[in-house]
């Protein structure tokens, strides 16, 4: 007796060159996914496996015989003999164009990769003029389509400001925002679908904003920290990171990350303890597991704190059963 | 459900169905990933029936919500049966050779018209007849439930009216149809399993009824089985009042809190000789405790396995050194083994699990290392090529049918055990909050934004009627006890029904009010549905309290 389990209809392969190297990938699949099986090595910053491409970063773009214009590679979809080439002049030029400006108006520090992509592709953000001063607290926040305001002569605009610290579970710095929608996608339609995150403003006033520019704790938020999840930059960040960053206590080459189950309700959620000192620093789970897509909720992301608040067991006043 | 103690369907075919049901069940704040899987459905086009008497934010996202009064259950999934049947869409060739009892059950739900139906549950007749003949036409249903179907002192007939519906329709035994009741605990699934549970042994083997079981445990386990079931957690507290049990070994479990009619378990928790709490807080039942033994964290200091709701076991991992002199839980069993003279010695996560998949043929092929490689296996997995089973039940539609038909069972509608009346006016039911997790010794381990503490929420209209204010803090009293908090104004929730959790323990015990009128079948206690009045504070409370 067998179980009757659709299976996935078989897709045609589609060859396709990509830097002059045959590659063949099942028909449907991006430009970004023929690079990844051909080992060659695209840069992305809002592209995740689990979140719909929205093609804003431009950071990996690549250039398509025939194609007038470069092409994001993360949702171009192959077609038959498609001639791809990723590292012509044209597309080293875009990408370093796109780094430069991301670079010369938000703080990259936390970035993974990035540092190493400005050098590969000679990117000078200080070319632009030292930095203007940092926006105060609230400011970019009240900014509506039609104010901005160019930075004085001489110095290169950035979207610097005050962290936002406003809950004990995470906090946001926007000055390290590089508007790539991923929280969005996150909190939105691919994930959460509490959608209490959205991008407000216009051209550089653009920013990402609960409603009407309301606290984490005022919005709609539910503190599922999908959005710190998918953040590439550490624009979102949870608050134990940032407190041992400020601390100076932060090391990753110190912390071993081990996968489990969550303690809590039984759909059996994956989570990766990241562990330093023997005391859990953050909480992940594996995009790749098929529970979650690499989704948790408030109690696996920040519900572990229990393990590590219990007291030596004190004598127990029992209970005289004379 | 017909002799497999699990959900019958994965999370992925969730995603694939066309027509879920959450009965009993507000999977968006307790299952909140499980109710991504119902999210995709939607945004695929899928329509989903929330079925629940406080408008939840699950319901929120349904296509229809049918708001029954608390314990209708029965009576509304018997209305739809009936819907079904005269509406033509019985499946009668999956009724004739997959199932026995339909004859009986088809005489039971005939009285259940919409129109009694209506007058019983407070549904709308057009909105039950709607969700009947959706259901019933469906390619793929899935009904999920959870304790708004089980925490009823007729908890199993619930689940069984549930269980005929799928069998009236064939929703079941077939990729993308079946029945999911979602667990509430990490490995809820896994204790059962493992035979933590009195009436089978690890695999759901019963070795009072198969003598090969019996003999297969006996031989490897060098000793002699009792043919008899143990007691479930009320039976215990029965026998514990009848003086039957005077030692009892509680661990990881805290019923001096969790129980319902909490001033009664508390008594007899108190009147037992010996008492051993192995947990790792030393909890309100630890705290009566004659012997703590301080435990390691099972999901993050231990190493094993556990298994989620849809029969997937997965592995647990050791990631922190557990505090102070907190010891394995198997170690500290191992070490009281050898002080009973059973010298086990102490054997590792593995190689406990690998003498399980040896007595257990629905685990047996799994290895840890492909639990590790494969992200885990669905049960039954019967051997290392087999790759575990994404839904039950297809022996149904084989032909010949494999194994005995399932059965349909005329359960009867009954209400609550404790209705409302002119004394105690208001139903109370109770439940959890997303950010909160049962009497709150986990949970309450972490700063949340989003927690208030403990509230009695009410309707709009009970408030202003009773002259109350949001956030006034007011006297809530059953026949069993009485606790005080503050009123939250909730527009979910209908006139006469208000809701409460029992995560917030130390400040307002929620379970000295509810009633443990218990299931005899499952033990479960009707923590949904009892009887309570809401007074001003400094009132003199007329009722009398036991």
């Amino acid at each position: 007796m067998t179980a009757l389990i659709p299976i996935e209809p078989l897709r045609k392969s589609v060859e396709i060159s990509v830097d002059s190297r045959p590659v063949s990938v099942p028909e449907g699949s991006t430009i970004l996914d023929a690079c990844r099986r051909a080992d060659i090595e695209v840069p992305t910053l809002c592209y995740l496996d689990t979140l719909h491409p929205v093609n804003v970063c431009r950071v990996c773009v690549v250039e398509v015989e025939g194609s007038r214009v470069l092409v994001p590679s993360c949702s171009r979809k192959v077609e038959p003999g498609m001639v791809v080439k990723t590292d012509s002049e044209r597309v080293r030029h875009s990408r370093k164009m796109v780094l430069e400006f991301l670079a010369s108006s938000v703080d990259l520090s936390t970035t993974p990769e990035v540092a190493e992509w400005l050098a590969d592709y000679a990117a000078d953000p200080e070319r632009y003029g030292p930095p203007a001063p940092p926006s105060a607290a609230g400011e970019r926040d009240s900014h509506g389509p039609g104010h901005h305001h160019a930075v004085e002569p001489g110095f290169r605009a950035t979207v610097a400001q005050p962290v936002k610290l406003d809950n004990d579970l995470y906090i946001r710095d926007y000055g390290k925002c590089i508007l790539c929608y991923k929280c969005v996608e996150a909190c939105g339609k691919d994930a959460q679908n509490t959608f209490a995150l959205t991008v407000a403003g216009r051209g550089f006033d653009a920013r990402i904003s609960t409603e009407f520019a309301v606290l984490l704790p005022d919005s709609a938020c539910v503190y599922c920290g999908n959005c710190i999840g998918e953040c590439p930059t550490g624009a979102w960040m949870f608050k134990t990171e940032f407190d041992r960053r400020a601390a100076g206590t932060w090391d990753e080459s110190a912390q071993e990350v081990t996968t489990t189950i969550c303690p809590y309700c039984g759909v059996g959620c994956s989570l990766e303890l990241h562990v330093q000192d023997n005391e859990i620093v953050k909480v992940t789970s594996p995009l790749d597991h098929s529970i979650t897509s690499g989704h948790l909720c408030i109690k696996g992301r920040f519900g572990w704190k229990f393990v590590q608040n219990r007291g030596p067991v004190r004598q127990s006043e029992g209970v005289d059963r004379g | 459900m017909f002799g497999a103690g699990g959900g019958t369907t994965s999370y992925r075919e969730v995603e694939e169905t066309d027509v879920i049901f959450l009965w009993g069940a507000n999977a968006r704040e307790n299952h909140p990933i499980f109710f991504h899987h119902v999210l995709k459905a939607l945004h695929r086009g899928a329509k989903l029936f929330a079925v629940d008497p406080r408008r939840t934010v699950s319901a929120q996202w349904a296509d229809d919500w049918l708001g029954l009064h608390v314990g209708t259950d029965i009576a509304l999934a018997h209305a739809m049966a009936r819907v079904i049947i005269h509406a033509g869409l019985a499946n009668e060739d999956f009724i004739r050779r997959a199932t026995s009892g339909y004859e009986e059950y088809r005489q039971e739900v005939e009285q259940f018209t919409l129109d009694v139906a209506e007058r019983i549950t407070g549904v709308p007749a057009e909105v039950i007849e709607r969700a009947a003949l959706t259901y019933a036409r469906a390619g793929r249903a899935v009904i999920c439930w959870t304790l708004g179907i089980t925490e009823h002192h007729n908890g199993t007939d619930n689940v069984f009216a549930l269980i005929n519906l799928s069998l009236l329709t064939g929703h079941i035994g077939r990729y993308g149809s079946g029945l999911s009741p979602l667990r509430g605990q990490n490995n809820v699934q896994g204790g059962g399993d493992m035979g933590a549970i009195p009436n089978r042994l690890v695999g759901f083997q019963d070795w009072t009824t198969d003598p090969s079981v019996r003999q297969r445990f006996e031989t490897a386990w060098n000793t002699t089985l009792k043919p008899e079931y143990g007691k479930n957690l009320s039976e215990m507290f029965e026998a514990m009042d009848h003086g039957e049990i005077h030692a009892v070994y509680a661990i990881g479990e805290n019923p001096a809190r969790s129980e319902a009619d909490q001033g009664r378990a508390e008594r007899l928790i108190r009147g037992l000789d010996h008492l051993v709490v192995q947990d790792i807080f030393l909890t309100q039942t630890a705290e009566l405790a004659t012997v703590v033994l301080p435990a390691s964290a099972s999901w993050c200091e231990a190493e094993g396995t556990v298994t989620n709701s849809e029969r997937r076991v997965q592995r647990v991992r050791k990631a922190l050194e557990p505090p102070f002199d907190a010891r394995d839980d198997m170690w500290i069993i191992a070490e009281i083994a050898q002080r009973l003279g059973y010298h086990w010695g102490h054997p590792t996560a593995e190689e406990t699990w690998n003498e399980l998949r040896t007595l257990a043929p629905i685990f047996a092929g799994m290895s840890y290392r492909r639990l590790d490689n494969e992200g885990g296996l669905h049960w039954p997995c019967h051997d290392e090529n087999h790759p575990g089973e994404l839904f039950l039940h297809s022996r149904l539609w084989a032909e010949p049918r494999g194994g005995p038909p399932a059965p349909f069972h005329a359960v009867k509608h009954e209400m609550p055990v404790e209705m409302p009346d002119d004394e105690y006016p208001f139903q109370l039911t109770t439940g959890r909050r997303l950010d909160s997790y049962n009497t709150g010794v986990q949970s309450g381990g972490y700063t949340s934004p989003l927690r208030r503490g403990e509230s009695v929420d009410m309707s709009p209209e009970d408030v202003a009627r009773l002259g109350f204010t949001d956030g006034e803090r007011v006297r809530i009293s059953s026949r069993r006890g009485s606790v005080e908090a503050p009123i939250r104004i909730d527009r979910n929730l209908r006139p006469g029904l208000v809701f409460m959790t029992f995560h917030f323990q130390d400040d307002v015990r929620t379970n000295l009010l509810t009633i443990d009128a218990t299931d005899p079948k499952s033990g479960t206690a009707e923590f949904k549905a009892c009887a309570v009045r809401i007074d001003p504070l400094g009132a003199a409370v007329t009722a009398s309290i036991a």
